[in-house]
């Protein structure tokens, strides 16, 4: 049986962003499927009293005193924005249309 | 004078500090042979000539006012283009950031600068570091300057062909999952992953943040320890960096090239030896290990019974991290923006964006980790693979108890032919078999030159406990005695 | 389905019992961002506080702000929380151009502070508001809608996003399901964000102004029938004061019931206040579930407040409002019932600075919640905002003490400051207010009145003191109501011989 179905591609392709098309959504499908039986394995080896680990170095409480540090110019920070306008990034409309 | 193309940075760095070559011109015969060979390695996608010289030239005046210079000063350097570089492009080698500049330097390049050493400018990888050939570069892929029509290894391809084809003495590379071991195997050089922590991450675009590890790319094993020693080190801005002093791995690397290894263990991981090693290339990691028996050395068989899981836990792990990490590219603040025509919601002109701005393997990393992130699945995927993470960890540690370092081969295989492994994503995913369970324990480990099979370059990787990166140094230095930098054939249009 | 007229309240809490819940974000007073240096000013110039990790450069990483982390443990101790002896900082995955990473850095199954309550005070009562967690996030930038009618997010052609508030540490608190309030409810969702600014103000560790937005509301409302389970609730968003927190509460329990009484049934739904019209009103319709997508983020490392350092926190504290208020309660003297409208004008910090200054409590009191109480009134202003300070308030009194003002003359004066002419003493020097207290002068204008008005003088001297009220006020009129009504009175006593 396969592990993703190609509805739930579309639905991940949503989530992530990714306007991908008929014959990618096939593509894919296939793929994750291939790779998600093989990653799943997994679940053979990690009982329920194994600690995850996040972090290979068991650091904690890394802080920064709250002093003011020199951040970018406002040209240095909209030099690569695609388009600006009032010292502001700008985008097209948030809303759909018909929302 | 003798081509200074073909020193070692050690070298150079003593030359240059000694007044017998100028810092401009080492960088201008670097810059020569890039154009002479980089039409066919295309190691690079940005050459700096004009920052290079610039810093050659301060370099050399800052000489001549008697100032005193680090070891690495006037050392040309090539960079992975995932690192960023105030005003220099950086895209990691994808189209979604074509163009950009960064306004700011990664910590490593500050170091990197400080130290006076001259960027030649940036090198190919694939795609946000996902992938193990470079086939996965929007700018085309990188040639293995052993053969041509052979992959360089991967991510890091751009920065290991560069160093082997002599366009750059060092370079920088990133390690997430073997992106600077497995190239340096396969190009025959010398690759070192630092244990995560000793390396900033400051300025490395994030792939998969709890892995990633900027390291040297370099022909020997001093060189390494060198630019290791001035990248490496705390910095107060990445959380995770160690806020501790660097081991001592440059002494580590000469105390190596005495080519004394008595008293040190050195363990054989048994799972690792059914798993697939082309025979050439278990045949070359074999001699090499007899090598270092002679050399003192005891070897020692451990067991790591959770080493085969650790490929099913990095492609949960790394994924669903990059998921996240590579969500910012939205087509707001920076880079490619499509479709913004007025007739297109913002929510579409991101997701037009993604679409045409990430290649097939990002997509398909971006899909998978979305996948194991998202509610109803993240225990049994992510969650379930944090814990395999402890096993590994936890292998690795036991292993360690019982001898110094651990020894593998870096690859199961040499380089391959072009588009081999293209079409099957799982297949290309086993190149990383081997480098795999070091990142995801978090210590260092470094590939070496090992010999040949079949007339390409094998490589050896040595393992070490986190923070004891100078083990590595070490005994890798200490086989550099026994098999010495390999040598690629000449490139055609080039008199070597 | 038909809607009913809005239903009374009274009959509404006949029929159904509410069940409230508050989320409260406040923006910490921090001198950098929760995760860089970058300044926190409110109203710079858009995209002038920003570095490469506030804008989500790529490769940039984030650092913690120790402050932020001191601060959000100091607000969870003064809520009776617990806190976490270990914790992690996740990200909240979605798309939204006022967020930098595409995430959110927050705090998800592992908040700093659990599990605490906080008292409120309605109409005598005291209600327990269960706190459920405190925990500690980034906040988003700020976007700028442009094409549509009104600067909102509808209709708008293009929006511009200006990054300065993106980063900016942002507390939030969350409490319980409150229930069993029936009637109170409004009031006591309101008494509690009231309490909550208090305490978080007595901290220092924001400004917690809602009109500025450093203290954001939203309130969760649900109704259902006595002895039923809890009902759905609805989320009412953008709610930017006191007042409006008792509104939303009241217009959503209205609707509701409406709704309820037509047989229909609640959709758990976010919604939005109204400030014009008080009433709520539904956000998008075809919002689809959010997959967030939390995990921890791999870019920063664990917390783990040492107990010893949580101690030294708690040692710290300053008293709790509600006790610092009963302890100036008592210092000046008053009643409960004159220390609540103390509290209601929102004075008692006003008045407790005013005596410090050296006023009296009574003095203090009096003209706090007497002339500058009416001009807030008037002008709809905050008392804080009304254009006096403590310090004004007690040099006025001075004057007056010293004899330098009348009272009449006093509030001329305190027009002068509000109108931002000055400090008393310049307003009274601009416009030549001080009392006439030249003995020469006003002996003058006594003897003066005395010629004016000889029937009247002799009564004085006849011994029909009371009399010399008509020569007090003549004098008075002639020096313009600058002497003092007393003095004059002396004098013209001993004038006449009548003491
Ligand atoms: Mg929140
Ligand atoms: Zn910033």
């Amino acid at each position: 049986m396969a592990a993703i179905s190609r509805e739930e591609v579309a639905h991940l392709a949503r989530l992530a962003r990714l306007a991908v098309n008929e014959t990618e959504l096939d593509t894919f499908a296939g793929q994750l499927d291939v790779i998600l039986q093989a990653v799943a394995r997994v679940g053979e080896v990690a009982a329920a009293d194994i600690p995850p680990t996040s972090h290979s170095v068991p650091l904690t409480n890394i802080l920064r005193d709250d002093v003011v540090k020199p951040g970018l110019t406002r040209d240095e920070a909209l030099s690569g924005a695609p388009d600006a306008a009032d010292g502001r990034f700008r985008v097209p409309r948030i809303l759909d249309e018909e929302a | 004078m003798s081509d200074v193309t073909r020193a070692t940075a050690a070298e150079l760095g003593r030359m240059i500090g000694a007044g017998e070559v100028s810092a401009e011109e080492v960088t201008r015969a670097h810059l020569d042979r890039i154009a002479a060979v980089d039409g066919q390695v295309h190691a690079f996608l940005h050459v700096d000539a004009e920052g290079a010289i610039a810093a050659a030239r301060a370099v050399d005046s800052a000489r001549a006012r008697g100032e005193k210079l680090g070891p690495l000063a006037g050392v040309p350097i090539a960079i992975k283009d995932v690192i960023a570089t105030k005003g220099v492009p950086t895209t990691c080698a994808s189209k979604i950031l074509e163009g950009w500049r960064p306004p700011y330097d990664a910590t490593i390049m500050e170091r990197i600068n400080a130290a006076g050493m001259v960027m030649l400018g940036k090198t190919n990888m694939d795609e946000f570091a996902m992938g193990s050939s470079t086939e996965y570069s929007a700018y085309g892929p990188t040639r293995n300057p052993w053969d041509l029509g052979r992959i360089p290894g991967g991510s890091g391809g751009g920065s290991a062909a560069a160093v082997a084809a002599y366009e750059a003495p060092l370079a920088i590379g990133t390690d997430t999952g073997g992106s600077i071991r497995q190239p340096g195997a396969v190009t025959g050089t010398v690759g070192s992953k630092p244990t995560y922590g000793g390396t900033s991450r400051y300025g490395l675009v994030a792939f998969s943040s709890s892995l990633d590890t900027p390291g040297p790319v370099t022909r020997t094993v001093l060189d390494a320890a060198l630019l290791h020693e001035v990248i490496g080190g705390h910095d107060p801005r990445d959380s995770t960096s160690i806020p501790a002093p660097l081991p001592a791995i440059v002494e580590a690397a000469r105390l190596g090239a005495t080519g004394d290894l008595s008293g040190v263990r050195i363990g054989l991981v048994r799972e690792f030896a059914g798993e697939g090693a082309e025979p050439g290339v278990a045949a070359a990691v074999r001699e090499a290990i007899e090598a270092l028996v002679k050399l003192g050395a005891e070897v020692v068989e451990v067991s790591c019974p959770h080493f085969e899981y650790a490929l099913p836990a990095y492609y949960l792990i790394a994924p669903s991290e990059a998921s996240s990490n590579l969500a910012r590219f939205d087509a707001v603040r920076y880079g490619l923006r499509v479709g913004d025509d007025g007739q297109h919601s913002l929510e579409e002109v991101m997701s037009l964006t993604r679409e045409a701005g990430f290649g097939p393997e990002v997509k398909r990393r971006i899909m998978l980790g979305t996948y194991a992130l998202s509610s109803g699945y993240y225990e049994a995927y992510y969650g379930q693979a944090q814990k395999v993470r402890t096993l590994i960890t936890n292998d690795f540690k036991a292993a360690f108890e019982q001898v110094d370092v651990l020894v593998s081969p870096t690859t199961p295989f040499v380089a391959f032919p072009f588009g081999s492994r293209t079409s099957d994503p799982y297949q290309m995913y086993l190149a990383d078999l081997y480098t795999i369970p070091t990142n995801l324990y978090g210590g260092p480990a470094i590939s070496v030159p090992a010999g040949l099979s079949e007339g390409l370059p094998v490589g050896l990787q040595i393992m070490a406990p986190t923070m004891a990166d100078d083990r590595m140094y070490r005994v890798a230095a200490a086989l550099e005695t026994v098999i010495p930098p390999l040598t690629p054939p000449a490139l055609s249009g080039s008199n070597s | 389905m038909t809607i009913t007229a809005p239903p009374e309240f009274e009959q509404v809490v006949a029929r159904y019992e509410p069940v409230i819940g508050l989320e409260t974000h406040v923006e910490l007073g921090t001198n950098t961002k929760m995760f860089c240096g970058c300044p926190t000013e409110f109203g710079a110039e858009p995209n002038t506080q920003v570095c490469p990790v506030c804008l989500g450069l790529p490769g940039s990483l984030p650092v913690a702000n120790k402050a932020a982390i001191e601060a959000t443990i100091r607000i969870g101790l003064a809520l009776n929380c617990s806190i976490a002896s270990w914790c992690r900082f996740a990200r909240k995955n979605y798309f939204y151009p006022d967020m930098p990473k595409d995430y959110q850095i927050s705090q998800y199954d592992e908040p700093l502070c659990v599990d605490g309550y906080l008292d409120v005070e309605v109409e005598g009562q005291t209600v327990r508001v269960g706190i459920e967690r405190v925990h500690l996030e980034e906040d988003t930038g700020k976007t700028l809608h442009l094409g549509g009618a009104t600067g909102r997010i509808h209709g708008a052609t293009e929006s511009l996003v200006d990054y300065n508030r993106a980063g900016i540490p942002l507390v939030e608190i969350v409490t319980k399901p409150v229930a069993g309030t029936g009637a109170l409810a409004p009031e006591v969702a309101r008494a509690y964000v009231t309490e909550l600014r208090d305490i978080i103000r007595s901290l220092g560790v924001s400004d917690v102004r809602m009109e500025q937005g450093s203290l954001r509301c939203d309130v969760n409302t649900s109704l259902n029938r006595p002895g039923d389970d809890w009902g759905t609730r609805t989320e009412t968003k953008n709610v930017n004061s006191l007042r409006s927190v008792e509104r939303a509460v009241r217009s959503e329990m209205l609707r509701q019931a409406s709704v309820l009484d037509a047989g229909g049934t609640i959709t758990q739904e976010t919604r939005h206040f109204q400030e014009d019209t008080g009433d709520t009103r539904s956000g998008r319709s075809k919002e689809e579930a959010t997959d967030y997508r939390y995990f921890p983020d791999p870019d920063l490392v664990p917390l783990a407040p040492d107990p010893a350092w949580v101690e030294e926190l708690k040692a710290a504290m300053p008293e709790p409002p509600r006790v610092h208020r009963e302890r100036l309660r008592e210092q000046w003297g008053i009643s409960e019932l004159d220390m609540q409208s103390v509290i209601n004008a929102g004075a008692v910090e006003l008045i407790e600075a005013t005596v410090a200054a050296g006023a009296s409590p009574d003095a203090a009191r009096k003209w706090w919640l007497g002339e500058l109480a009416r001009r807030a009134n008037e002008t709809g202003a905050e008392l804080a905002e009304v254009g006096a300070t403590p310090a004004h308030v007690a040099e006025l009194q001075r004057l007056v003490d010293e004899g330098k003002l009348t009272d009449k003359l006093a509030r001329t004066v305190l027009e002068g400051v509000v109108a931002g002419e000055g400090s008393p003493a310049e307003v009274v020097a601009a416009r030549g207010l001080e009392v006439v207290s030249d003995t020469g002068a006003l002996t003058a204008a006594v003897d003066e009145a005395i010629a004016a008005n000889p029937d009247v003088a002799q009564k004085v001297r006849d011994g029909k003191v009371a009399a010399a009220g008509a020569l007090v006020g003549a004098v008075m009129k002639a020096t313009r109501g600058q002497a003092d009504a007393k003095t004059v009175r002396e004098l013209i006593l001993s004038r006449l011989g009548a003491v």
